[in-house]
């Protein structure tokens, strides 16, 4: 049999249980992968030395992963998702449930940290160019994740059947109403009723607790083990691979287990302070975390003055709110004017065949189709664009540090223009905002669209041949 | 570069809020003195509370036996607290129909369990909200209840604390603001009642106190886990560094 062919696995030292364990690990080895999967991610996974701040928030996104799940696991055991119910059974949980306050906490908190901490992560792979070749599926099941962390969240944040659970599903719900045709009846399909009511309550808690979890665990043993298998990208964007010893290890590289995940651990304690600060003195941080209006139960017959999402949602709203009739006008333009470029710049024949094609049907389309529309496919290709980013991006160099002036003012005012949509997601409509808003999408929508430009265009910095501290 | 692009998007996401207009429906809230810790005065708001709020509201999500967070024990809550006969651990319920109340009031008086919760607002928190609209009643002759508020406009509800505070009318009141003469209509008491203005702002702070409480009972053993857990990760945080820095010492 070929596992009796293993070596013994031996536990170096001289403790007493040493050798008991080392016949248990072998009895264990000939039967399961432990040791070569132990190797090949851990103690035998060469990440490069020079990971800097910027590199902690890949770990923590797993750790909140896990809080999430567990915290999940036990807001189960005493949440009831039923119209009749929910909101009540929240505040029992707040109450009568032995730490139950600290669960839900725990859990809400936990919400917005995963969207910081997964909104930095994103940030990092645009600094350094980790979507470039050959990391490309990392980058696009990390954007699944991404997509599917933002369901989970919507379907989670009707469960306590607050007021703005109630409208922010609502109002969401009925985007789809805005398509063509199928519209209404589709919106109807994914409420199970003609308005939120007690079957979206329900279908949304079996997505949340048990559809998207799965994908998403799926989604994120994918996007690691595509990360293992070409290995981590770093600040200067070079590989360490093509630098090895004489035994094929790369000599920038030094093994995850022990030196990552003691450097990994101070960045979880670190990030657990910050957490806990804010889960213990500021659960609600000021209304962002938990809307002040998500403590009146949920009321289909009073519509609140003031409809906005959750922040981390916030940077879409804007989008989604900055196409108005007037603004049409604005994006026929871009697009005429985005087709002349490609027609006259592009080298590609391809490229051109493909602008004459689509440019008149998305031209009569805006002509046919009304704003609300547009708005909504505006705001789902706001949030997918990033897909895009491997084939967009046309530097000689990946990182940040050795691209060119324009590479580094995109993205500086990209950062801005996402933080002041995000802002102005979380206001009512004012003439101002909408107007900012509109600058906005259009900033934000050329930041990817004329990337193959500008990151051809600029002079770029040597980049060196070794990682550099 | 890095801290380039740090400081510029900082600076602008500072920037980003001033750039809009101040507007909106902001009101001038007074400040609620709350303090979790005053045990009497979460006592007096309880007592405050139970007599004149829980007639027509509800506290559905909060139990009698909770109160003993604030200092009582179950006998004092059943002979001071409990006027509806029913067992300790019954939850805060109101016996008005639902239907009647809405013929009375045109609305269903609204649970008042997290009502300090969810009163708050970008013009101040939830207690100030309250303090501010308990103190505001009018005598108003063209309301139904004959009674408006100048914090909540044609609100459904009377003034219930009227005995406490007497009758305010509404006075008009030249203000010089920004070099401009306006008007201002002010409640000003007219009847006293039973209680002297002073008297009757410490009862309503004691009851906005106590509804503050009731918004999240484990509010208080929240800050004091709170002080614990951070104290164990401020002491854990230089070990874990420490640990990094020994583990690295061997990478150059």
């Amino acid at each position: 049999m070929a596992a009796t062919k293993k070596e013994p696995v031996v536990v170096s030292g001289a403790g007493p249980l040493n050798a008991p364990l080392g016949g248990l690990l072998t009895w264990v080895d000939q039967r399961f992968p432990l040791v070569s999967q132990w190797k090949d991610h851990m103690s035998e996974y060469y990440a490069p030395k020079n990971f800097n701040f910027w590199y902690y928030f890949g770990s923590l996104a797993l750790v909140i992963l896990v809080l999430q799940i567990v915290t999940g696991i036990f807001l189960t055991m005493h949440y009831k998702p039923s119209a009749a119910e929910a909101f009540a059974s929240v505040e029992y949980i707040m109450r009568d449930v032995p730490g139950g306050w600290l669960i839900r906490y725990m859990h809400s908190t936990g919400a917005s940290a995963f969207f910081l901490v997964i909104y930095l992560h994103m940030f990092r792979g645009l600094l350094y160019g980790s979507y470039r070749a050959p990391r490309e599926l990392i980058w696009i099941f990390g954007m699944v994740i991404y997509l599917a962390l933002m369901a989970e969240a919507f379907f989670g944040y009707l469960l306590p059947w607050g007021q703005m659970s109630f409208w922010g599903a609502q109002v969401i719900i009925n985007l789809f109403d805005a398509l063509p045709i199928i519209g209404p009846d589709l919106s109807t399909w994914v409420r199970g009723d003609f308005v939120v009511g007690d079957a979206t309550l329900n279908r949304f808690f079996a997505f949340h607790v048990i559809a998207l979890p799965l994908a998403i665990l799926g989604l994120v043993a994918a996007h690691i083990l595509a990360l293992h298998e070409v290995g981590s990208n770093n600040p200067d964007g070079v590989e360490i691979k093509e630098h090895k010893n004489e035994k094929g290890i790369p000599v920038d590289g030094i093994p995850f287990f022990p030196y990552y995940v003691v450097k990994d651990a101070l960045g979880v304690a670190v990030f657990a302070a910050v957490f806990c600060a804010i889960l213990f003195f500021a659960p609600e941080m000021g209304g962002y975390f938990l809307e002040y209006n998500n403590f009146v139960p949920a009321d289909p017959l009073k519509t609140p003055s003031h409809i906005a999402p959750v922040w981390y949602f916030t940077p879409y709203y804007s989008i989604l709110r900055a196409v108005t009739e007037d603004f049409m006008w604005v994006l026929r333009a871009g697009v005429v004017a985005y087709t002349l470029l490609i027609l006259f710049t592009s080298r590609g024949c391809l490229s051109k065949l493909l602008a004459v094609a689509i440019a008149p049907v998305v031209l009569i389309a805006m002509g046919v189709i009304e704003a609300k529309v547009w708005g909504v496919v505006l705001m789902g290709v706001a949030s997918m664009i990033f897909f895009l980013m491997p084939w967009l991006d046309k530097s000689p160099v990946k990182s940040i540090r050795y691209k060119g002036k324009l590479s580094r003012w995109a993205l500086t005012i990209f950062t801005v223009v996402f933080l002041v949509l995000g802002y102005y997601g979380t206001q009512s409509v004012t003439p101002a905002g909408t107007l900012i808003s509109q600058i906005g999408s259009l900033i934000y929508f050329a930041f990817f669209l004329l990337m193959p430009w500008y990151t051809q265009m600029e002079q770029t910095l040597p980049v060196p041949d070794r990682v550099t501290t | 570069m890095i801290r380039k692009i740090l400081s510029t998007v900082l600076l602008a996401s500072a920037l980003a809020p001033s750039l809009v207009l101040a507007g909106g429906d902001h009101i001038k809230l007074d400040r609620a003195p709350v303090n979790l810790n005053n045990t009497e005065s979460l006592q007096r708001g309880a007592a405050l509370f139970v007599n004149y709020c829980l007639n027509c509201h509800s506290a559905n999500y909060m139990r009698y036996n909770r109160l003993q967070d604030i200092g009582l024990d179950n006998k004092e809550i059943l002979d001071n607290l409990v006027f509806t006969g029913g067992k300790v651990g019954d939850l805060m319920k109101n016996s008005m129909d639902a239907n009647e109340a809405k013929v009375w009031f045109g609305a269903q008086p609204p649970d008042l369990t997290v009502i300090a919760r969810s009163r708050a607002s970008a013009s101040g928190s939830g207690a100030d909200w309250l303090y501010t609209y308990l103190r505001t009643f009018y005598r108003d002759a063209s309301r139904p209840t004959g009674w408006n508020n100048t914090t909540y406009p044609n609100v459904g509800m009377p003034h219930a604390l009227w005995e406490l505070q007497g009758e305010q009318v509404l006075k008009a009141e030249k203000v010089r603001a920004d070099g401009y003469v306006t008007t201002v209509e002010k409640p000003e008491l007219a009847k006293p009642g039973k209680l002297s203005a002073l008297e009757y702002d410490r009862a309503v702070g004691d009851l906005v106190n106590y509804l503050v409480y009731m918004g999240e009972p484990a509010a208080k053993s929240r800050k004091t886990i709170g002080l614990i857990v951070l104290g164990f990760l401020f002491l854990l945080i230089p070990l874990v560094y420490a640990l990094k820095v020994n583990f690295w010492k061997d990478v150059h």
